[in-house]
């Protein structure tokens, strides 16, 4: 660690000393990001929000940002994770987890190119992934990944989105007893990686096998592709196997590994009738479009292949020094690992990775698994890079982008000759970057955007706490060119960007309310009413400019569990309702055309309570309320409901007395004068 | 309330002022390719349910109406969320003004007469007949109230025109009238 420093300090003040912003940034910077009012961008940016848990949606070249997806964790904003019907999309086999921490972003590709269909994510905490619908923006489905201790090596894809995976960063006791010193590591405990099965048509993720690995760290992955499809390639570090202060102890050996696993081989085996079932629990969650409702089912079931046994489908290549990035370039040929603490960058050859297979150039086994020769696999290094490489994202001209956290810059250098081209500093301390098109087979190139991890200096200070920020350079000429930073929501940790054309036309608008299958719905006002069952109060509400549907409700009592269903009836894009009730003890509700959501309500004291519309919906959103009227408990005040009744029923005028029984639920507004 | 409504009326105002505005500098900005040229009625979608503007445009019984929302600069405004309640004319009942009072409305120099008109015959609120029956008196976006009658099971306005139909529109209701209502002298 102190010789890290010190070549820190040795670096900062020498050759890679940043320079001003200004002298950075080119007197045409402005005009090549400027997208006028009413244009659109040419790319979406999916960033991965970090430790907020949630995926954010940029264009670019603007930076603008257009939308925070909540996945991972509640979002008050948009009610994910406080209405009824989200509620299951948090759901674990722990119970309701309501954050994690998001990182990789992979997009859905056909024959190696995006498709626009599908953003997965993964959850790194309590091991997840989720499954983003790029129609609509919003969390389709979370898996839950058993036999997984830290979900980091995740959600890479394969070539055609067969599968994504989910490898384990954290080792742990795995099988019967689980309950054993710590101290044991090196005997009891193991890493799995997961291969998730995406369904062509509808991209519903099944846990489809998983491999029983050595007890290392998995960090980072990706799928082969052209020439390599059918294989997968994962980062690991810790191969030293050490349980406490991984700073030093898993930095003791000269090299880790990266590990290739042929997927395909897997397969084989799998249909063979090799691999054994074991009982685990996991969650599965999905969103139901019709009835806009998730449910949440408690899986049982894995299949674990354990390549010991079973060989063919795992090797090991020695890597140096506590690999993290693994990156396999447009054509599948090249395997860019990039150790953390490298002076060097290794570049693996894919043919060279299949010939000494071949010819069984093992230097010896790792927990049974085979370990390639270096030499015998290497393609060649990039030498003298910079510092603390850490990811590489590829253009459409042979050239290779990697990031450096120490020395914070991005090197340009060519994947043939391992030359470097160009280097531009970040401010500061790049972790990933992103290329549209970047890990893919085709790359769209015109821009690189570096994810800095710190920005003292950089904006206007906010406290203690500083934004996180992305940096943008033209990468079309033969110099980078730094046109733009933005600062971005959590830790922008990885990102992919998309052609927008390939989302843009699929884009839903509203959802159809003659599909709208939610049991609790009120498809019209004549629909609308409030039942009592026991102590549940249904209410059947419906919204619609620029009124609720009933907005007056009596009959609720101290200690109810009040329902409020609430149908959006607009049928006009960019129209939400929002429902809000006072002292509700989760969030608001914000529903969408044609949509139905519920807001659990448990008042707790005799009073008139408001609730009202929370989306300025239009230009008589402020007249968009109502009320509640709560009773003490065993009050004889039975349900009623009304809107636009504006004089007292029969025997309602005095305090306490009965409500109006005749239930009517006329639409209507509340202008009267 | 009745503040709101005269406010909303100004601020209609202020935006169709201001829409007339930026309809030249858009047309301007489509020139260098901008991919939304005016307000919100030049917005693509064929899948949301149709506005009070389109419905209209949609009907060939209301063609003058729709050419004097167009004279007016009213189209964008129309198309805003609203919620709007429109009584309109038919062209029959556009028919039955004196002759040459539709086409004196549609020079240039009477557009302020025609907005003042046409504003007229526009609430800010989305009202079925069966709120309207409950009406006595509505307040309209120029800042003008109408009267609302029941007769012969009919829902009248100003005890001239009458609803002959409605129809649900995305941003509100629209009302069919069989008489142009014309906003009485200030």
């Amino acid at each position: 660690m102190l010789a890290v420093t010190a070549i820190t300090i040795t670096a900062l003040l020498n050759s890679c000393k940043p320079k001003g912003a200004g002298a950075a940034v080119g007197g045409d910077a402005a005009a090549k990001v400027y997208v006028a009012p009413g244009k659109y961008d040419e790319f979406y940016n999916f960033v991965s929000g970090g430790f907020s848990g949630q995926m954010s949606v940029y264009g670019l070249p603007s930076g603008r940002l257009f939308r925070v997806i909540p996945v991972f964790s509640v979002d008050p904003e948009k009610g994910y994770g406080f209405s009824e019907e989200t509620k299951p999309m948090l759901n674990t086999s722990h119970g309701f987890v309501p954050w994690d921490d998001l990182h990789h972003i992979a997009l859905s590709v056909t024959d190696g190119i995006h498709d626009g269909r599908w953003a997965f994510g993964n959850g790194n905490n309590t091991p997840r992934i989720a499954r983003v619908d790029l129609k609509t923006f919003r969390t389709a489905e979370i898996i839950e990944i058993p036999n997984s201790a830290g979900n980091h090596s995740s959600p890479f894809i394969t070539e055609n989105s067969e599968y994504v995976v989910a490898g384990t960063r954290f080792s742990v006791p795995m099988g019967s007893n689980n309950d054993v010193p710590i101290n044991t590591y090196k005997q009891n405990f193991r890493g799995t990686v997961s291969f998730i099965g995406i369904d062509k048509t509808t991209g519903r993720m099944n846990l489809s096998f998983q491999l029983l690995l050595p007890g290392v760290n998995f960090d980072l992955a990706r799928a082969g592709k052209g020439k390599s499809n059918g294989w997968f390639f994962f980062s690991c570090y810790n191969s030293e196997k050490a349980n406490t202060l991984l700073e030093v102890n898993a930095s003791e050996k000269d090299k880790d590994f990266i590990m290739a696993v042929n997927w395909k081989k897997a397969e084989e085996y799998i249909k063979a009738g090799k691999g054994k079932k074991q009982t685990v629990s996991y969650a599965h969650n999905e969103y139901n479009e019709q009835t806009h409702t998730a449910t949440s089912v408690l899986e049982k079931e894995v299949l674990m292949l354990d390549p010991k046994d079973l060989p063919g489908i795992v090797y090991m290549m020695p890597c140096p020094k506590s690999p993290h990035g693994c990156d396999t370039d447009p054509t599948g040929e090249y395997i860019v690992g990039s150790g953390k603490l490298a002076a060097v960058i290794p570049v693996f050859s894919f043919t060279k990775i299949l010939a000494a297979i071949e010819a069984k150039q093992y230097e010896g086994e790792y927990d049974g698994i085979p370990v390639l020769k270096y030499d015998a696999v290497l393609h060649g290094e990039v030498q003298k890079p910079g510092l603390g490489p850490l990811h590489t994202e590829f253009d459409d001209k042979g050239n290779a982008y990697t990031s450096f956290f120490v020395s914070s810059e991005i090197v340009k250098w060519n994947i043939k000759d391992l030359k470097v081209l160009d280097r531009v500093n970040t401010y500061y301390s790049v972790g990933h970057l992103c290329i549209p098109g970047g890990p893919t087979k085709k790359p769209w190139g015109k821009y690189v955007i570096a994810y800095n991890k710190i920005t003292k200096d950089r904006y206007l200070p906010t406290g203690p706490e500083l934004a996180q920020s992305a940096q943008l350079y033209d990468i079309s000429g033969e110099k980078m060119k730094l046109l733009l930073d933005f600062p971005t929501i959590g830790e922008p940790h990885y990102a992919e960007a998309i052609p927008a054309s390939l989302i843009t036309k699929n884009a839903t608008k509203i959802y159809k309310i003659e599909d709208n299958k939610n049991p609790f719905a009120a498809i019209g006002d004549a629909q609308a009413r409030v039942e009592r069952k026991g102590n549940e109060v249904h209410v059947y509400m419906t919204s619609i400019r620029s009124h609720f549907t009933p907005d007056n409700i009596e009959g609720v009592k101290v200690g109810d569990m009040v329902y409020f269903h609430v149908t959006n009836l607009e049928q006009d894009w960019d129209v939400p309702h929002g429902f809000a009730v006072k002292g509700a003890n989760n969030a608001e509700l914000l529903i969408m055309p044609g949509e139905t959501q519920t807001l659990l309500w448990k008042p707790d004291r005799v009073g008139v309570f408001p609730m009202y519309c929370t989306d300025f919906c239009s230009a008589l959103h402020q007249e968009m309320q109502g009320y509640v009227r709560v009773s003490p408990a065993g009050s004889s005040v039975p349900i009623s409901f009304s809107t636009g009744k504006t004089s007292p029923a029969p025997g309602t005028a005095k305090p306490g007395a009965g409500g109006d029984t005749n239930k009517t639920a006329t639409p209507g507004a509340s202008n009267t004068n | 309330m009745k503040n709101f409504i005269i406010f909303a009326g100004i601020w209609l105002c202020c935006s169709v002022l201001l829409a007339c505005n930026n309809t030249k500098k858009e047309k301007e900005e489509q020139t260098t390719g901008a991919v939304t040229g005016g307000g919100q009625a030049s917005v693509q979608d064929d899948v949301s349910q149709k506005d009070v503007v389109k419905v209209a445009a949609g009907s060939k019984d209301h063609t003058t109406l729709v050419t004097a929302v167009k004279q007016a600069d009213l189209v964008n405004a129309l198309s805003n969320a609203g919620p709007f309640t429109v009584f309109a004319p038919t062209n029959a009942a556009f028919d039955k003004l004196p002759a040459g009072t539709v086409d004196g409305l549609m020079k240039p120099e009477k557009k302020q007469a025609l907005q003042d008109i046409l504003q007229y015959h526009v609430s800010t609120s989305a009202l079925t007949v069966d709120l309207l029956k409950n009406m006595q008196s509505l307040g309209m976006v120029n800042g003008g109230r109408i009267t609302i009658t029941e007769k012969d099971g009919k829902i009248m306005l100003n005890n001239t025109a009458t609803i002959v139909a409605s129809v649900k529109a995305s941003n509100g209701m629209v009302h069919i009238i069989d008489q142009v209502l014309l906003p009485p002298s200030k």
